[in-house]
Order: C-alpha cells, then sequence, then structure tokens
C-alpha cells in the first residue's frame, strides 16, 4: 500500500447559518489521481479551501495531516510552501500579463526588490514545454485560447513545485478535445509521481482518469470508490451523489407530436467581425419543426454559438448571408430587438457574462427581455413583475427564499433557471438553447431537460447546442453535427451514437 | 510579415511619436522658438509637479481604474503647512520634512477608506477634495504666504547645478552628464542581454534594443545639449528624474509593481495568487499623498509663495497624462514612461500654443481635444486586435 500523502480528518466547517462540511474525512495517497465529485452545493470547493488555506486554520474543526504532520495553514501561500497548489474552477490569469508574469506572479523570481526577468522567462519557457506549449511565456495571456490557458495554470502550478495538485473542475470551459488533453497530461505526471485531486462533474472524465472516487454530498463524505477493488460506472457514481438510482437520466417525453416546419434557415454564411475574409459560418442549411427538439452538436469553436448569434438578430459577425424563412416567410432580422419580436430567444452559454445581470434579484432578471409585458406606457407595475417572477420561479421550481434575492447568490443551476425564465417569459416559439447544462450537477440537468421537454409539449421548437454527446443524443430528436463552421451531418435520433456522430466529424476532417 | 511587425511597433509607440510630431509642429509654427533652451528648461520647470503627480496617479489607476482627485487640494494644503513653517524662519529642512510626513498621512487617511473600508475611490478623494482645499483656506486665513529662502528655492525651484567641468558660454558638466547617461543606460541594456544568454534563456532580437538605446540615447543628448546652452542642469528635472527611476523601476522590476498590475488586471485572479489586495490598493494611496506632497514642495518653489488657490485643477492634469500615455481606464495597463511621455504632450501643446501667440483660452479645448483623441486611439487599436 502506498503511502498516505493527506489525510483531512472530520473536517466540519459552518458558515453563518449552514453547515457546509460536517466530519468530512478524506485520504489521498502519494501517486494517485483521487476525484472528488458531487452535487453542486455539496461542498467540494469548499473542502478544497479549507485544504489550501483559503479558509485559514481555526476558522473549521478537524485536522490536515499532510506529509505525516498536522497543518495549520493560515494562507494560501503557507500550502503553498508546502507543495500544495489549488487551481480555481474560473481561470485566475490576468488577461493583459504574459504568461510568465502570470505564471509567477506572487512567486516572483529573484528578489522582491528586483524580479529576475531574464530568469521569469527562461524558467517559464521550461515548464511550457513539460505541459506541452510551444507558446513563448512572453506571449499575452489575452492571445491565447481558453485550453491553452487551463495548460499555463497548470504549468503555473508546477513552477511552484507543486507535489499535490488540485484541480477544481479543471475542463468545465475546454472542449473534448482540449479536455482529453488536459487528462492525459495529468496521467503523465502521475507516473511522475505527482498526486493529484480534481473535482469534476464530469463522470466520463473522471472514471477516465481517477484512481480513487470520493462522493461528497450535503456536505459529508458519503463513500470512496476504488478502481483497483470495485468496477466504477457513470450510473454507480451517480447513485452515490443523489442518493438514489436514476435510472433515466434523461427524462421521457411524453409524445408530442411534430408539426410544420417553424423555422427554415438556407446557405448561412457568417463572417468573423474582426477578419472579413474568415468564413466561421459556411454554408449551413438546416430546418426547424414544431415541437421538435434539434441537438447541434459540435465542438468548442465549431462555429455553433456564433450560427445561433447570427440567426438571432445578427448578435455576431459581419457580411451574414443566406436566407431566413419563420412559418415560410423570409425575415431580416439585424437587431436582438427585432428577433425578439418575432419570437425567437436566444439563451447565451455564458450565463454569468452575457445573460444575467448578478448584482440584480431574480424579478429585475426575469423580465428584462419582455419588460413591455409588465409595464403600462414605459412605466414598470412592480407588482405584476413580482407576480410574473414568483410564477415562473414555482414554475421552474427555482430553489431559493425570495425571488428579490440577487442572482449572484444562487448556485449554477438555480442561475441557469432563471436564464430559462426570462426568455420563457419573453414568449418565444423558437428557443435556441446554448450549452443549457453546462457547470450545473447531473439533479439540476435532470430538470433544465424537463422543462425542454414541457416547452416542446407546448408547440414550441428548441434548439439545443451542446458539447455533450450523451446530451445531445438522449435529447434531441435530429441532430445536426458541426464542425469547422459546416454541418457535416444530419442524424435521426435513432441512428444517433457517440461513434456515428464522431464519424462524421472525422471524415470531414479527413477531407472525405 | 514585416509589415505586421511594423505596423504593431508603430501601435506600440504612437505616444512618443506624436510627441515627436506635435514638437516638430510647433518648431515649425513658432520658427524654433521652441527649441530655445530657455524654454525648453520653461517647459519642464512649468510642469514639474505633473510629471510627479501623474506618476502618483499612475499607480491608482492601475489598481483597476481609481483615481484621486483630492491631488490637487493635498498639493495646496500641503503647500499651506510649508508656507507657514518656512513663514516663522524655521529651518526650511523641517518645513519640507514637515510636508512629506503630512502628505504621507493625507495618504494614510485616504488609503484607509477606500482599501479597508470599502469607500468608492471616487467618493473617498471628492471628499479629501473639498476637505483638503478647506483645511489650506483655514490654515492661510485665505491669505498669500511669500516663501524666499534662497536655499529653498535653490534646491526644489528654479535652481541649477554650477558648471564644474567648465567655465565658458557651454555648461560642459551638463552635456558631460548627458552623455554618461547615455553610456549607462546602454551597459543596463546589453549587460542584461548579455546575462539572458549566458545563462540560456531566449532573447528577443538584437535590433530593437539597438534602436531602443540610440533613440533614447539621442533624446537625452539632445536635451542634455539645449540645456547646456542655457543655465545646465536644473535642479528640479534632477528630482523628476529621480522620481521616475524609482517608480519606473517598481511597477517594471518589484513585486508590489507587479501586484499593482495585477489587482487591475485581474483581482479575483489576484487575491488567488496570494497577492494581498488591500495592502497594494492602501499603497497605492499612501504613496498618491507622498508624491502629492512632493509635488506640493515643488509648487511652492515654482511660485515662491503658497496660497489657498493653488493646485487648483492639477487632479485633471495628472490623470489626463496618464490616460494620454496608454494607461487603461480600467487598470491593469500603463506605464512610467507614458505617463511621462503624457504629461510632456500636455506641457507641448500648452507652451508651442502660448509661443504661437494663440489665445489662451483655447488651450484648454485642444488638450480637452487630445486627451479624447488618445482615448479614443486606445479603444479602437484594441478593438481592432481583437
Amino acid at each position: 500500500m502506498a503511502k498516505v500523502l493527506l489525510e483531512m480528518k472530520n473536517i466540519t466547517k459552518t458558515f453563518p447559518g449552514v453547515k457546509a462540511l460536517d466530519n468530512v474525512n478524506l485520504v489521498v495517497e502519494e501517486g494517485e489521481i483521487h476525484a472528488l465529485v458531487g452535487e453542486n452545493g455539496a461542498g467540494k470547493s469548499t473542502l478544497m479551501n479549507v485544504l489550501s488555506g483559503i479558509y485559514p486554520y481555526g476558522s473549521y474543526e478537524g485536522d490536515i495531516i499532510y506529509d505525516g504532520e498536522v497543518c495549520k495553514f493560515n494562507k494560501i501561500k503557507d500550502s503553498e510552501e508546502k507543495g500544495i497548489v489549488i487551481i480555481h474552477q474560473e481561470l485566475a490569469l490576468i488577461p493583459y500579463m504574459s504568461i510568465g508574469e502570470n505564471m509567477y506572479l506572487g512567486n516572483e523570481r529573484g528578489k522582491s526588490y528586483s524580479i529576475d526577468w531574464n530568469e521569469t522567462y527562461g524558467e517559464a519557457d521550461k515548464y511550457l514545454k513539460m505541459v506541452g506549449l510551444s507558446d513563448s511565456s512572453r506571449t499575452l495571456v489575452k492571445e491565447i485560447g481558453t485550453g491553452k490557458q487551463q495548460m499555463v495554470e497548470i504549468a503555473k502550478a508546477l513552477a511552484k513545485h507543486a507535489k499535490l495538485l488540485i484541480l477544481d473542475e479543471p475542463t468545465s470551459s475546454l472542449n473534448e478535445e482540449d479536455s482529453r488533453t488536459l487528462l492525459d497530461l495529468l496521467l503523465k505526471f502521475k507516473k511522475e509521481g505527482l498526486t493529484s485531486i480534481i473535482i469534476s462533474h464530469k463522470l466520463n472524465e473522471v472514471s477516465y482518469v481517477a484512481d480513487k472516487i470520493t462522493v461528497v454530498r450535503d456536505g459529508s463524505t458519503i463513500e470512496t470508490l476504488d478502481k483497483k477493488t470495485t468496477e466504477i460506472s457513470e450510473d454507480r457514481i451517480i447513485k452515490g451523489m443523489v442518493g438514489r438510482e436514476i435510472t433515466d437520466r434523461f427524462p421521457k417525453r411524453p409524445n408530442v407530436k411534430i408539426g410544420d416546419v417553424n423555422l427554415e434557415v438556407t446557405d448561412w454564411v457568417v463572417h468573423h467581425p474582426q477578419y472579413p475574409e474568415r468564413k466561421v459560418v459556411d454554408g449551413v442549411s438546416m430546418t426547424v419543426r414544431k415541437g421538435e427538439v434539434v441537438g447541434i452538436y459540435g465542438l468548442m469553436g465549431a462555429g455553433r454559438t456564433e450560427l445561433a448569434m447570427s440567426i438571432f438578430g445578427r448578435s455576431y459577425g459581419t457580411g451574414i448571408e443566406g436566407t431566413l424563412k419563420l412559418d415560410g416567410k423570409e425575415v431580416v432580422l439585424t437587431k436582438p430587438k427585432q428577433a425578439i419580436e418575432h419570437k425567437i430567444a436566444y439563451v447565451t452559454e455564458d450565463r454569468k457574462g452575457n445573460g444575467l445581470i448578478l448584482t440584480n434579484p431574480i424579478r429585475v432578471n426575469t423580465t428584462l427581455a419582455n419588460l413591455d409585458a409588465v409595464s403600462n406606457k414605459s412605466v414598470i407595475d412592480f407588482n405584476k413583475e413580482y407576480q410574473v417572477a414568483v410564477e415562473y420561479k414555482e414554475k421552474l421550481r427555482t430553489k431559493t427564499p425570495s425571488v428579490e434575492q440577487n442572482v449572484g447568490n444562487l448556485s449554477g443551476g438555480n442561475q441557469q433557471k432563471v436564464l430559462l425564465a426570462k426568455w420563457m417569459f419573453a414568449d418565444p416559439d423558437i428557443l435556441i438553447l446554448d450549452e443549457p447544462t453546462r457547470g450545473i450537477d447531473v439533479g439540476a440537468k435532470y430538470e433544465i431537460y424537463c422543462i425542454i421537454n414541457d416547452l416542446v409539449a407546448q408547440g414550441k421548437s428548441v434548439i439545443m447546442i451542446s458539447s455533450e454527446l450523451p446530451e445531445t443524443i438522449g435529447m434531441s430528436d435530429r441532430i445536426y453535427v458541426m464542425n469547422e463552421g459546416k454541418f457535416v451531418g444530419e442524424l435521426k435520433q435513432e441512428d444517433a451514437t457517440q461513434e456515428s456522430i464522431m464519424a462524421c466529424i472525422m471524415r470531414q476532417e479527413r477531407g472525405e | 510579415m514585416g509589415n505586421i511587425k511594423i505596423a504593431d511597433t508603430l501601435k506600440k509607440y504612437t505616444m512618443p511619436i506624436v510627441l515627436v510630431a506635435v514638437f516638430i509642429f510647433f518648431s515649425w509654427q513658432t520658427e524654433g522658438k521652441i527649441l530655445i533652451p530657455q524654454n525648453l528648461d520653461n517647459l519642464l520647470f512649468y510642469n514639474a509637479y505633473v510629471f510627479i503627480l501623474a506618476i502618483g496617479m499612475l499607480m491608482c489607476i492601475l489598481t483597476g481604474g481609481n483615481i484621486d482627485l483630492a491631488v490637487g487640494s493635498v498639493v495646496c494644503f500641503i503647500g499651506s503647512i510649508g508656507g507657514v513653517i518656512m513663514d516663522k524662519k524655521i529651518n526650511i529642512w523641517v518645513a519640507v520634512l514637515a510636508m512629506i510626513a503630512i502628505g504621507i498621512l493625507v495618504g494614510l487617511w485616504q488609503g484607509f477608506w477606500i482599501a479597508y473600508i470599502n469607500v468608492p475611490p471616487f467618493i473617498a478623494t471628492l471628499a479629501g477634495m473639498y476637505a483638503f482645499r478647506g483645511l489650506a483656506n483655514v490654515i492661510m486665513e485665505g491669505l498669500t504666504v511669500t516663501v524666499s529662502d534662497e536655499s529653498f528655492l535653490f534646491t526644489f525651484g528654479n535652481g541649477h547645478i554650477p558648471d564644474i567641468l567648465g567655465s565658458g558660454e557651454q555648461n560642459i558638466t551638463c552635456f558631460v552628464a548627458g552623455i554618461i547617461a547615455v553610456i549607462v543606460y546602454a551597459c543596463i541594456v546589453f549587460y542584461n542581454r548579455y546575462d539572458s544568454k549566458k545563462r540560456g534563456y531566449d532573447t528577443a532580437p538584437i535590433v530593437g534594443d539597438i534602436v531602443k538605446t540610440v533613440v533614447i540615447g539621442a533624446v537625452i543628448i539632445f536635451l542634455s545639449y539645449k540645456l547646456s546652452y542655457y543655465k545646465g542642469i536644473p535642479t528640479f528635472l534632477i528630482w523628476i528624474l529621480v522620481v521616475s527611476l524609482i517608480y519606473g523601476y517598481i511597477t517594471k522590476k518589484t513585486v508590489i509593481g507587479r501586484d499593482l498590475y495585477a489587482l487591475g488586471g485581474n483581482k479575483k485572479a489576484a487575491g488567488l495568487s496570494g497577492v494581498n489586495v488591500k495592502k497594494v490598493l492602501f499603497f497605492s494611496y499612501v504613496n498618491m499623498g507622498l508624491l502629492a506632497a512632493f509635488a506640493g514642495i515643488l509648487t511652492v518653489a515654482m511660485l515662491k509663495s503658497a496660497a489657498p488657490t493653488y493646485g487648483e485643477g492639477y487632479e485633471m492634469d495628472a490623470i489626463g497624462a496618464c490616460f494620454i500615455g496608454g494607461a487603461s481606464a480600467y487598470g491593469g495597463i500603463g506605464t512610467v514612461p507614458g505617463a511621462i511621455i503624457g504629461a510632456l504632450l500636455m506641457g507641448v501643446i500648452d507652451q508651442g500654443l502660448n509661443l504661437m501667440g494663440i489665445d489662451a483660452n483655447y488651450t484648454p479645448v485642444v488638450k480637452g481635444l487630445v486627451l479624447l483623441l488618445a482615448v479614443i486611439f486606445d479603444v479602437v487599436s484594441k478593438r481592432e486586435k481583437k
């Protein structure tokens, strides 16, 4: 049996009014990849914040035993000195600084009154090579993509001589290809003796990479599954997470009658707004029928969001060509406002950045896209607005004490519900949902799927953009596969499998 | 590829190029009057306070676009204290130390509310703008105090280092100092290159270093040559250089400098990287107090008096210089050389229009437009890049 590197014993952490962690125990052996899974708000991140000293010693009960000694961390630097490095879910890089500057931020080379830039950049380059990046460390972070940024985060951790690496949702903003690269990198470092703790919602990744899986639920550790002794299936993990068997991850849709063509796009071309010679969407044609869920599957950067936003009142791109027909009539929509008036809604993938006003209450967010409906000659009727917000809160089962709660205080799943409520209140016929379940847990996902089913049952059409294959297959009546700006395949639900979808993409990449 | 590089370089050095262009324009329009050594000396003299304040303001702006509206009033307040002390014939160094100490106290006061109590900087310093102006009035009872101490005026005002190497028409000391400065600068640049090579790290192409050294060297030599035909090295210029070098170094080579940029670039990320966010914000305002005090000293020496009306609008000069010099209104971007160039550009426009004999009422109009253009350029060039 390998040496125990970290033991967290009976950790209890209380916030005013809430017990976030209740007697949590976690044992991590040297050289293993240990996954921490659980629903949102289960306490995974809190636990890791305790470990890394963000919540200082004394603000929690219990002991952290690391490398044989009891640790009392007061700040992040203390834990980093011991080689415990945490990579947070939201990338903590500064866009207008170079990669090298970012990597050594808070850990500067040379003396504090004389930073050694030669060493900074020289060393940074070495670590970048280790994580497989060929970019110079003098490149500004804003000029590299999210996938590479995540690699920079890992290089940054390595530069701190990490012995125990904690990754909080490292792949939540990456596409499948980049995610795979990252996971393979972790496996490579594992061979070299690095221990990692990975927090993830993506169960396929967890079962791919982890040696052991600890399930956290409602602030307590439920069980630890060992790959060596037990067969770990995704269903097995889910059972631990939600405390019951979910027999079907995708709710059955009652027989919905699929009606006439509602939206038709032909030969749609969108050019990049900054590089107008580049086609981001290239000759796409599609139809959507009433009562139908149409999935658009593609990797990040395939042009899915760009396609959706360009349809939604040309909110993305320049030089847009092609025709858009709604109910058989050709329309030209040049502003989001017009698109909304034509009963199209686009629910963004970036709910925090583009979707919601986090510092405003649920009530305000709910009515934002359809203020006319709650106002009388441009004067808002607050009572009506309140009623509407409560109605949607109940309809979507948003968990919140009141609709006056600021959206920023809600969990990801509940934020997503508020975002959906906002667009449902705009009463569209066609909803474009862009990554509707990104970064939310299994339970909340299920509820979102139920909402989608309700929508189509009312005769509305849903276009669901997703980079998760199981979700696309499980939810869509029909699937368009998109790659490099083109539709490379159209599959009916009964023909769609992970293999058949990936085959469409591979065919195009090989140029067939 | 080559074209892109040239375009990038031009973009990066737009403001220095604009400064040179404006300078050439005024040389032509004033038939060379702006190039007369005495005018160059005056240009620096009457703008000394802007350089100092702009550098201090830059530190605040870097932390996230935070500005300090109180600096004009603080300059006046500090000046009034110094004026009153010197009026009582107490040793001038006591006065200078008192001014610096009170400047730091002002910084501590404002920094505390801003960094630790989370009062928005705009409001905290707006309050300071009223309060310190009022205090200056209270201290001076609304009157002007004349400052006539020779050694004070020499050290912080229009004093010049005497020529110890010659006694002719040209001040040899001044010229030699310029040449030495160029040599030292070149040595630093090339030592750094050598050090990087020696340790086996990649280095940037040597052409860049050479061009930079030649251009900066030429400017220093030109200035020292011109000034050597007036009275030599002015003492206020030494102060400006010392402050610029110190803060240039702090922003570029020290951890606190890094933290300033990190805070403005992404506050959350900075905090998670172990940067003490509050302390850094606090530092920037304490430092602003210190530099405002120093600018107060220079202002008193420049105007040979202290009065409750001094320093009006100084805060805007400093803020303008930073933004013209490429600082971002959201923080995290900006350099000390940029702020200095911004300050110089405003000064050159002021003096150039004056020498051309244009109605002084138009000067603020031109300055305002220049500020707007600089920011428009910044916004547009960034949009293209994205």
